[in-house]
C-alpha cells in the first residue's frame, strides 16, 4: 500500500512536470491553430481528470485537485516574485502580503456582491481606475519638475490616494442603492448574482483585486525601493507583518465587519473552477514571458546586472524597479482572488509572514531568473510537501507530518549544495525560451555605412 | 564648446573628492585625463554623467545646464558612458548588449544602422553576436562596452580606463579604434592610467592630483613636461 502510493505520487508528479512541458511547448508553437487547440487540450486533460470517475473516485481525486489549484495561485505568486527578486534582484519579502491583499479584496467584492451589497465591486473598481489614473496623471506631471525629492513625490501621490479612494466611496455609496434591489440576498439570489453576471463580477474582482494590490506596491515601494536591496528585504518583511496585522483586526480598526478579524472570513463563493484558474495562470504567464521578452525586460535584466552601467545607458533605475514592483505585485494580488474563490475561508494565518517564505523557496528552488524553474517549481513543490510526505507520513503515525518540516528543509540544503543555481538553473522550456533573432537581410555594407 | 565644466565640487561623505575642477571640450577633441589612482578622473566621468550629484559647481553641454539633470535624460542629449570596468550585461548575448546602448532611440533601422557602424570598428563582435557577454574575453569585452557606448549616437564618449587589464597589442588596437570613431566626429573624453597611450592620441589633456586639476595643455606639452615625465610617464 505504502510502496504503490509512492510510486503513484512520483508518477503524478512526473505527469505534472510532463504536462507543463507539454504547455509550453505548444504555446510555443509556431502555428496559431496548434496553439489555440493545444491550450484547450492542456484545459480538458485536467478537466477530465477532476470529472471522470474510475472506481470509486475520480482521477484526481478531491485532495489532488486541491492541490491543483493551490500550484496553480502559487504558480502566479511566486513568478511575480522571480520578477521582482530573480530577474529585477530586489530581495522582497512582501510578496506574501499582496497576495492576502488580493485575496481579501477580492473575496470582499464577491461576498458583499451575493449578499445584496455592490458596494465593494463600485468602490474597489472605481478606485483602482482612479487610482490609476491619478498615478499616471501625477507621474507625467512630476516628471516636467527637476529633482523632486522621492518623498515629496510620495507625499503627493499618498494625498492623491486618499483622494481618489474618498471618491470612491461617495460614488459607490450613491450608486449601490440603484443596484442593489436587482442583487438579491444570499437566499433568494437577485438576477445580477447567478449565472454569467456572477462569472462577470467574479473576473472583475480579480483583476481589481491585482491591480489594487499593485498600486498599493507602488505607493509601499516608491519611498522604499530607493533603499539598497537588503533593506528593501526587511522593509518588505515589515509590510507583510503590517497587512496581516490589518487583517486580525479587520473588523475592529477597519471597518469591514465581514472580513471578522482572526476568526477568519466564511462565506466566500467558491468560483474558482479549472477553467478561471487555468485562465489567469496562463495570462499571468503570457504577460510575464512577454515583458521579460520586450525591451523593458532587458532593462530589468540590466538593472540586476550593474546598476551603474544601466544607468550610463541611459534607464531610469527609480522606475524600472518600481514597474518590476507593481508588476509583481499584480500577479501576487490574481493569485490571491483565485485562491480566495477557491478555498471559501480566509484566516489572517495564512498570511502569517513566515509562510511568506513559502514562494522565496519555490523561485529559488526552481531557479533564480527562469520563468520555467519557477512554475515546475510551484507545482513539484506543492506536490512533494502537501501530496506526498503528508499522506505517507500520515500512514506512519497521527504526529509524524509533522516530521515533513524536517525532510523538506534536508532536500532544500541538499539541492543547494548539488544546484545552487536552483533546479533548473536558467532553463526556459518551449513558449518561455528567448525568441531567436534572425540576422536581417539588409545588412548595410561596411564602406556605406562609413560614407554615409 | 561642447562640454563646459565649471569649479566642480564633489564629494563622497566627508571626503572632498573632486575639488573645483574646471575644464572644457571643444567639438571634435579628444581630452585626456590623467592622473594617479584616487586623483578623481573616474569621479568627473560620473559627474558628468549624472551618477554622482555635485555639491557646487556647473555642467554645461552644448551650452545647457546639465548639473542637476537625472542620468537616463544626460544619455539622450548626446552623452555617453563607458563605465571603468567594462560593466557589460553578463547574461545578455553581444547582440542584446548593443541593443541595450540604443535603449534611449526608437527607430530601429537607425538602431541597425549604428550597430553595422559598430562592427566596422569592431569586426570581432559581429562574429561573437549570439555569445553571451560573459563569456567573452576581457579585450572583446572591452570593445563591446565601447561599441555599446556608440549605440546611443552620442556627440561625447566618456571613457574610463579602456585599457584595463588589456595586453599592450590590445590596447594598442583599442586606441586605434578610438581614434578613428573620433574621426567621424565624435568628441572623446578619456580618462587613462597608461599616459603616454592617452596622450600619443590626445589633443589636449589635464592632468589631476588629489581632486585638482595642476596642469593643463597641449597633448604633446605635457608630454614633454619634467615633472609628468617622471611622474606619470616613467621616462
Amino acid at each position: 500500500m505504502e510502496l504503490g502510493f509512492l510510486i503513484g505520487s512520483v508518477v503524478k508528479i512526473g505527469a505534472i512536470l510532463a504536462y507543463l512541458y507539454g504547455l509550453l511547448w505548444v504555446l510555443g508553437h509556431k502555428k496559431l491553430w496548434v496553439k489555440i487547440v493545444g491550450v484547450v487540450a492542456a484545459f480538458a486533460i485536467v478537466q477530465l481528470a477532476f470529472t471522470i470517475t474510475i472506481g470509486d473516485s475520480t482521477i484526481l481525486n478531491e485532495f489532488d485537485s486541491g492541490l491543483v489549484f493551490q500550484a496553480a495561485s502559487m504558480t502566479m505568486i511566486a513568478l511575480g516574485l522571480n520578477l521582482i527578486y530573480g530577474f529585477n534582484g530586489q530581495f522582497s519579502l512582501g510578496q506574501w502580503g499582496f497576495y492576502g491583499i488580493g485575496a481579501y479584496t477580492a473575496a470582499d467584492i464577491t461576498f458583499r456582491w451575493i449578499n445584496g451589497d455592490s458596494r465593494g465591486l463600485l468602490v474597489v473598481g472605481i478606485g483602482s481606475i482612479l487610482g490609476a489614473v491619478m498615478i499616471l496623471g501625477i507621474q507625467k506631471w512630476l516628471s516636467r519638475l527637476r529633482g523632486v525629492p522621492v518623498l515629496s513625490a510620495f507625499t503627493f501621490y499618498l494625498f492623491g490616494s486618499v483622494l481618489v479612494g474618498a471618491v470612491a466611496v461617495v460614488i459607490g455609496n450613491a450608486l449601490n442603492p440603484a443596484i442593489s434591489p436587482l442583487l438579491g440576498s444570499a437566499y433568494e439570489p437577485g438576477p445580477l448574482s447567478q449565472g454569467i453576471w456572477l462569472q462577470i463580477v467574479y473576473f472583475l474582482a480579480i483583476i481589481f483585486a491585482g491591480v489594487f494590490a499593485g498600486e498599493v506596491s507602488f505607493l509601499f515601494g516608491l519611498p522604499v525601493l530607493s533603499l539598497g536591496s537588503d533593506y528593501f528585504g526587511i522593509a518588505t518583511l515589515g509590510f507583510t507583518i503590517i497587512v496581516n496585522t490589518l487583517m486580525l483586526n479587520s473588523d475592529t480598526i477597519l471597518p469591514f465587519p465581514e472580513m471578522k478579524g482572526g476568526r477568519g472570513m466564511i462565506g466566500i463563493p467558491k468560483l474558482t473552477t479549472w477553467f478561471w484558474a487555468f485562465f489567469f495562470m496562463l495570462m499571468v504567464i503570457i504577460i510575464m514571458r512577454n515583458v521579460i521578452h520586450s525591451s523593458t525586460g532587458r532593462t530589468i535584466l540590466a538593472v540586476r546586472e550593474d546598476e551603474t552601467a544601466a544607468k550610463a545607458m541611459g534607464i531610469d533605475l527609480a522606475s524600472t524597479k518600481l514597474l518590476t514592483f507593481v508588476i509583481g505585485s499584480f500577479f501576487a494580488g490574481i493569485g490571491g482572488g483565485v485562491y480566495a474563490h477557491y478555498i471559501g475561508f480566509l484566516s489572517p494565518g495564512t498570511f502569517d509572514f513566515l509562510a511568506g517564505f513559502n514562494p522565496l523557496i519555490i523561485v529559488v528552488f526552481g531557479g533564480l531568473g527562469s520563468m520555467t524553474g519557477t512554475i515546475a517549481a510551484s507545482f513539484g513543490w506543492i506536490f512533494f510537501l502537501e501530496g506526498l510526505l503528508r499522506v505517507l507520513l500520515g500512514q506512519m503515525g497521527p504526529d509524524a507530518p509533522t516530521w515533513r518540516f524536517v525532510l523538506y528543509p534536508i532536500v532544500l540544503l541538499l539541492l543547494m549544495l548539488i544546484r545552487p543555481q536552483g533546479l533548473l538553473g536558467t532553463v526556459e522550456w518551449g513558449f518561455l525560451k528567448a525568441p531567436f533573432v534572425r540576422p536581417r537581410e539588409n545588412q548595410h555594407t561596411a564602406s556605406d555605412v562609413v560614407e554615409g | 564648446m561642447l562640454l563646459d565644466v565649471k569649479n566642480l565640487n564633489v564629494y563622497y561623505g566627508a571626503i572632498h573628492a573632486l575639488q573645483g575642477i574646471s575644464f572644457h571640450i571643444e567639438e571634435g577633441e579628444i581630452v585626456s585625463l590623467i592622473g594617479a589612482n584616487g586623483a578623481g578622473k573616474s569621479t568627473t566621468l560620473r559627474t558628468i554623467s549624472g551618477i554622482l550629484r555635485p555639491r557646487s559647481g556647473s555642467v554645461h553641454f552644448k551650452g545647457e545646464d546639465i548639473t542637476t539633470t537625472p542620468a537616463e535624460q544626460i544619455v539622450r542629449r548626446g552623452i555617453s558612458h563607458v563605465p571603468e570596468g567594462r560593466k557589460i550585461f553578463a547574461p545578455l548575448t553581444v547582440r542584446e548588449n548593443l541593443e541595450m546602448g540604443a535603449y534611449t532611440r526608437d527607430d530601429p533601422d537607425e538602431i541597425q544602422k549604428s550597430m553595422d557602424r559598430v562592427f566596422v570598428s569592431f569586426p570581432r563582435l559581429k562574429e561573437r553576436l549570439n555569445q553571451l557577454g560573459g563569456t567573452l574575453s576581457g579585450g572583446e569585452q572591452q570593445m563591446l562596452a565601447t561599441g555599446r557606448g556608440m549605440m546611443s549616437k552620442p556627440s561625447l564618449i566618456l571613457l574610463d580606463e579602456p585599457s584595463m587589464g588589456l595586453s599592450p597589442i590590445l590596447v594598442e588596437e583599442i586606441f586605434n579604434i578610438i581614434k578613428e570613431i573620433n574621426s567621424q566626429g565624435t568628441s572623446i573624453l578619456l580618462v587613462e592610467q597608461n599616459a603616454l597611450m592617452a596622450l600619443s592620441i590626445s589633443n589636449r589633456a589635464y592632468v589631476l592630483e588629489t581632486g585638482r586639476i595642476v596642469l593643463e595643455g597641449n597633448a604633446d606639452d605635457i608630454k614633454n613636461n619634467p615633472q609628468v615625465k617622471s611622474a606619470y610617464l616613467g621616462i
